[in-house]
C-alpha cells in the first residue's frame, strides 16, 4: 500500500513538472502578451521594448522558466497582470477555488444522487417506458448546452417568477464572515443561517445547470454497468442459491457495477472544472473557471500558468484518491 | 420491490429538493434583499484594476475613482465644458506656461488631512518623481501620453515644478505650451491624502515575474476628497463597496452606499436588473436598447467622444503612398450606411479626426461623399485598378467605439469589392496578435480608434510624431504634418488655437488623408425607471453622488 501511494506520488509529480514546461513553452508561443495587453490601444515600438526588458520577456525562454521555478520555490508565483493586477497569483487560485469547489460538489451531488438511483432503475427496467424515458431526458441534458440552459433557467426563476437571484454569489446587504471562502458551508459553520440560505438559492440554478452533463453521462454508465453485471455469471448463481433480492442487489450487482461508475465520476471532476468555465461565465460565479476565460482574454501569462497547474494537481489526486476508493468498494481489488 | 420504491423515493425527494427552495419563498423582494435610498447597485462590465487614478487607464478602475476622487478641475457633468472643483479660480502667465491655481478652502480628505497648496504640489511632484518600472507607460499611461518624461529621465517632460504660493495657491510652471487646467480635470491627476499615500508606501510598484505589484495605496487605501470614500474590493462576491463622505465640501451624496457589481456577462446583467437585484448597467447590447425602453428601462447614452478609423500603414503595401489610392478608400467606403445598419443609434459619420464635442471640431468641413464611381477613377488613375489589401480586425474584443468589429468589418470589405478591390482579411484576438501585428507595421489598413480621456482637441497622439503606427514617416508630408500637430496644440491664443485646430482637421482629411475616419460611436448605460439623477458623461466617468431613486 505505501508502495503504490509512493509510486503514484513520483509519477504525479513527473506529470506535473512535464506540464509545467509544455505549458510554460505553450503560453509564450501564443500571439500577443501581457506587454499589449498592458499598453493597450497606444503603444510606441519602444514602450514595447522598455516594458518587456522590465518584466523580463526578452529573456531566452529557459531563463524565463528557470526564474519562474525558482520563485515557485520561495513560495512568489508573480502577480497577475490581467485578472486582479498585482495580487500574487497563487492568491488569486486560493480566493476563487473555493466558490468553484463549492459549485462543483453541489452539482455533483445532483449528479450522483440523481444518476445512480435512476441508472439503476433504468437497467431493471430494461427496455420499458421508464428505460427509454430516461435514456432521452439523459440525452437531452448533454445535448443543451450550458448556456442556453441557463438563460432558460434564469429567465424562468430569477426575471419571471423572481424566487431565486439570477447571478453572483450573495446578495447585496447579505455578507457572512468568511471562513473557508464557501459562502454555503461558511453560513452552516458560523450558524448565520441567513447568509447559507441566501448562498444556496445562489447556487441552485449554476448547480442545476452544471450537474447535466456529469448527470447523463453517469447515469448511462450505471445503468450499462448494471445491465452488464446483471448478465454475470456469479449473479445467475447468486440467484440460483436462492439469495434474496436485497442482498443480491445490495451486494453483489450494485457493488460491483460501481466500480466503473466511480471511475467515471472521477473523470468527471476533470470535466467539472472545464464546464465550470462556461456556467461560472454566466451565472457570474466568481470561481476558477472565470479567472481562467479572463486570464485567457488579458494574455495573463502567470494566472494562467498556476490556475491550469493548480487544477492539474487536483485533477490527479482526485483521480488517485478515486483509485484507492476502489479497495474499499471492491473486495477483489489489492492495491500494492 | 421495496428496495425499488426505496429507490424512487430517493429520486424523486432528490430532485424535489431543489424546487422545494424555489416556491417556498414567495414574492420576497426580488431575489437580492437591496433597500432602495440607500444604495446604488451598479453593474459594471469588468473588474477593476487599481484604485489609484495615477497608475489606472481603463474605465471600470477609473469610474470607481472618479466617485472617491477629485481634481483641480471638472468638466460641467455631460459636457466637455471646465468648472471649478478643488481649485476654485485658475489663470495663465508666461504664455501659457505657467498657470497659478486658487485652490477650495476647508476641504479634508476622508482621512482626516487637510487638502491645501501643500497637498496639491506634493501630488504632482509625486507623478513627476516617479521611479523605476512606475516609469513605464504600462504602470502610468497617461502621464506619458501627457506629460512624457519623468524626473531624472533623458525624455523631456511637459511639468517643470509646482510652487506654493500661500496656503491654498499654487503655480505650476510647464516646458511648454499646454492646455494644462483641462488635463487637470482628468481623474488620473486627481488629488489623493499626502498622509495617506506616505502611509500606505503610494509609490513601491515593482516588477516581479511577468507583471507589477501595487501598493496597499493603490489596492486597499485609496483616499481621496469625493463624494464617496472606499470601504472593500471583496474578490469572491465580486463587489466594490464606497461608502458617503459625510464630510463632503460641497452637495453631500443622496445615497449612503454605492456597490459596483462586476458581472461580466451582457445577457446576465441585463437580467439582473430586470429581477431588480441592479439599478443600472454599462454598456447594454445596442440591439436590446429597444426592447429595453419597452419594459420600463432607461436607456442613457453618452456621446461619443472617441473614434473609429480605418488605419493605414504603408510599411507593407506600398500603393497606399499614393495619396489617389488613399482618396479612392474613403470615396469607396459607404460610412452612412454603416452608421445606420452596424453600429449603435446615435452614432455620428466623422467628417474629421476629432468628436463633435471637441473644442477644436471644425463644423464646416464637409465629409467625403459616398463615391464608388470617383473611387474606381483614382484607382485607374494611381495605376491600381485592381488594388489588392489586407484588411485587419479585431476578434476577442468589443471597444466603446466599435461594439461589434466583425460587423464593420464586412460592412467595408463590402464597400471595397464593390470598387474592384480585393480585400484580404486578417482576423487577429485583440490581445493576441492584433494590436501586436499593428504596432509592428504588419497591418496595412486595420480598424482601430480612440478614445479621449478629457475634453481635449489633440491628435497629437495620431500623428504628433512621424514614428507612429500610421508610419507617417513613409509619407512626404510625415513631419510636415508632425509639426503642425506640434505648432496646433502649442497654440496658447484661445482664437488662434481655435483656427488652427479647423485648419490641421481640413489639412489632414484634405491634404494628407493619413487614415480614414469613420465614426463617433455612443455608449450607453441602462436604468431601472425609479433612477433618477444618473447623468451620461461623453468620459464615461459618471459621478453618482446625484443619483437618487424616485
Amino acid at each position: 500500500m505505501l508502495g503504490y501511494l509512493i509510486r503514484r506520488i513520483l509519477q504525479m509529480l513527473l506529470a506535473l513538472g512535464v506540464l509545467s514546461i509544455l505549458l510554460f513553452a505553450w503560453l509564450r508561443l501564443l500571439p500577443g502578451g501581457p506587454v499589449s495587453a498592458l499598453l493597450g490601444d497606444r503603444g510606441t515600438d519602444e514602450d514595447r521594448a522598455n516594458l518587456e526588458a522590465a518584466l523580463g520577456l526578452d529573456q531566452p525562454i529557459y531563463v524565463q522558466y528557470l526564474k519562474f521555478m525558482g520563485r515557485i520555490f520561495h513560495g512568489e508565483f508573480g502577480p497577475s497582470t490581467g485578472v486582479r493586477p498585482g495580487y500574487d497569483a497563487m492568491e488569486i487560485f486560493l480566493d476563487r477555488l473555493p466558490a468553484t469547489i463549492e459549485l462543483s460538489f453541489l452539482a455533483m451531488l445532483i449528479a450522483v444522487s440523481l444518476a445512480i438511483p435512476l441508472g439503476y432503475l433504468a437497467a431493471s427496467k430494461r427496455g420499458r417506458l421508464l428505460d427509454n424515458g430516461l435514456i432521452a431526458v439523459s440525452l437531452v441534458g448533454v445535448a443543451i448546452p450550458v448556456f442556453f440552459l441557463a438563460f432558460v433557467l434564469k429567465y424562468y426563476f430569477a426575471v419571471k417568477l423572481g424566487v431565486l437571484p439570477p447571478s453572483g454569489r450573495n446578495s447585496i446587504g447579505i455578507e457572512g464572515t468568511r471562513v473557508t471562502g464557501m459562502f454555503l458551508l461558511d453560513g452552516v459553520l458560523t450558524g448565520e443561517w441567513d447568509v447559507a440560505w441566501d448562498a444556496a438559492r445562489h447556487l441552485i440554478l449554476p448547480a442545476l445547470a452544471l450537474a447535466t452533463i456529469p448527470f447523463a453521462v453517469i447515469f448511462r454508465i450505471t445503468r450499462a454497468s448494471v445491465l452488464e453485471v446483471l448478465d454475470e455469471d456469479y449473479v445467475r448463481t447468486a440467484r440460483a442459491k436462492g439469495l434474496t433480492s436485497r442482498v443480491l442487489r445490495g451486494r453483489h450487482v450494485l457493488r460491483n457495477a460501481l466500480i466503473p461508475v466511480v471511475t467515471t465520476i472521477g473523470l468527471q471532476i476533470g470535466a467539472l472544472l472545464s464546464g465550470a468555465v462556461l456556467t461560472e461565465r454566466v451565472f457570474n460565479v466568481r470561481g476558477l473557471g472565470q479567472a481562467l476565460a479572463l486570464g485567457f482574454e488579458t494574455r495573463d501569462y502567470t494566472v494562467l500558468q498556476v490556475l491550469v497547474m493548480m487544477a492539474a494537481l487536483i485533477y490527479i489526486v482526485v483521480n488517485l484518491i478515486v483509485d484507492l476508493t476502489y479497495a474499499f468498494i471492491d473486495p477483489r481489488v489489492r492495491l500494492g | 420491490m421495496r428496495k425499488q420504491r426505496f429507490l424512487i423515493t430517493v429520486t424523486a425527494v432528490a430532485s424535489l429538493v431543489s424546487l422545494a427552495s424555489c416556491a417556498s419563498e414567495e414574492k420576497k423582494p426580488q431575489g437580492g434583499a437591496i433597500t432602495e435610498g440607500d444604495v446604488f447597485v451598479f453593474g459594471s462590465v469588468g473588474a477593476p484594476k487599481v484604485f489609484d487614478p495615477f497608475y489606472s487607464s481603463d474605465g471600470e478602475s477609473q469610474r470607481i475613482s472618479s466617485q472617491i476622487f477629485e481634481s483641480l478641475l471638472r468638466l460641467k457633468p455631460g459636457t466637455s465644458e471646465l468648472e471649478p472643483s478643488l481649485a476654485t479660480e485658475w489663470k495663465e502667465e508666461d504664455g501659457g506656461k505657467k498657470w497659478t491655481f486658487e485652490l477650495r478652502q476647508g476641504v479634508k480628505f476622508t482621512d482626516g488631512t487637510a487638502f491645501d497648496a501643500k497637498a496639491a504640489c506634493f501630488n504632482l511632484d509625486r507623478w513627476y518623481n516617479q521611479k523605476g518600472v512606475a516609469q513605464s507607460p504600462g504602470v502610468t499611461q497617461g502621464w506619458s501620453n501627457d506629460f512624457g518624461g519623468f524626473a531624472g529621465q533623458d525624455k523631456p517632460s511637459l511639468f517643470k515644478s509646482c510652487e506654493v504660493n500661500n496656503d491654498f495657491n499654487i503655480s505650476v510652471s510647464l516646458t511648454r505650451y499646454a492646455n494644462f487646467p483641462l488635463m487637470m480635470s482628468y481623474v488620473g491627476y486627481a488629488m489623493g491624502s499626502p498622509t495617506a499615500m506616505e502611509k500606505y508606501n503610494a509609490d513601491e510598484v515593482v516588477a516581479q515575474g511577468t507583471g507589477f505589484k501595487f501598493p496597499d495605496y493603490a489596492l486597499k487605501y485609496p483616499t481621496g476628497t469625493g463624494p464617496f470614500k472606499f470601504v472593500s474590493y471583496d474578490d469572491a462576491a465580486g463587489t466594490v463597496t464606497l461608502e458617503r463622505n459625510e464630510d463632503y465640501w460641497g452637495d453631500k451624496a443622496k445615497v449612503q452606499k454605492v456597490i459596483f457589481r462586476i458581472i461580466p456577462d451582457e445577457t446576465t446583467r441585463r437580467q439582473e436588473l430586470e429581477a431588480g437585484t441592479i439599478h443600472a448597467y454599462d454598456v447594454p447590447n445596442p440591439v436590446d436598447w429597444t426592447s429595453l425602453r419597452d419594459a420600463g428601462m432607461q436607456v442613457l447614452s453618452r456621446d461619443g467622444y472617441n473614434i473609429l478609423y480605418i488605419g493605414f500603414n504603408a510599411s507593407t503595401a506600398p500603393e497606399l503612398k499614393d495619396f489617389r489610392v488613399r482618396q479612392a478608400l474613403m470615396y469607396a467606403t459607404n460610412r452612412d450606411q454603416l452608421v445606420q445598419t452596424r453600429m449603435p443609434e446615435g452614432t455620428v459619420a466623422a467628417t474629421q479626426f476629432i468628436p463633435p464635442l471637441a473644442p477644436g471640431f471644425n463644423p464646416d468641413l464637409k465629409a467625403y461623399p459616398y463615391d464608388p464611381e470617383k473611387a474606381k477613377e483614382l484607382l485607374a488613375e494611381a495605376g491600381h485598378p485592381n488594388l489588392e489589401i489586407e484588411l485587419w480586425y479585431p476578434t476577442e474584443v468589443s471597444r466603446p467605439y466599435m461594439p461589434n468589429p466583425q460587423a464593420v468589418f464586412e460592412a467595408v470589405r463590402d464597400d471595397w469589392e464593390k470598387v474592384g478591390i480585393k480585400v484580404n482579411p486578417v482576423a487577429k484576438p485583440w490581445n493576441g496578435g492584433y494590436l501586436d501585428g499593428r504596432d509592428q507595421g504588419k497591418a496595412p489598413a486595420y480598424l482601430l480608434g480612440s478614445i479621449w480621456h478629457y475634453g481635449d482637441s489633440t491628435v497629437g497622439t495620431f500623428f504628433g510624431v512621424t514614428d507612429n503606427a500610421f508610419a507617417t514617416k513613409l509619407y512626404p508630408f510625415g513631419k510636415e504634418l508632425a509639426a503642425e500637430v506640434i505648432a496646433t496644440d502649442s497654440e496658447s491664443d484661445p482664437e488662434k488655437s481655435k483656427e488652427k485646430n479647423h485648419q490641421l482637421q481640413a489639412n489632414i482629411m484634405n491634404k494628407y488623408l493619413p487614415s480614414l475616419p469613420i465614426a463617433h460611436v455612443p455608449s450607453a448605460m441602462a436604468a431601472a425607471g425609479n433612477v433618477k439623477g444618473l447623468v451620461p458623461s461623453p468620459f464615461g466617468n459618471e459621478i453618482y453622488s446625484s443619483v437618487f431613486f424616485e
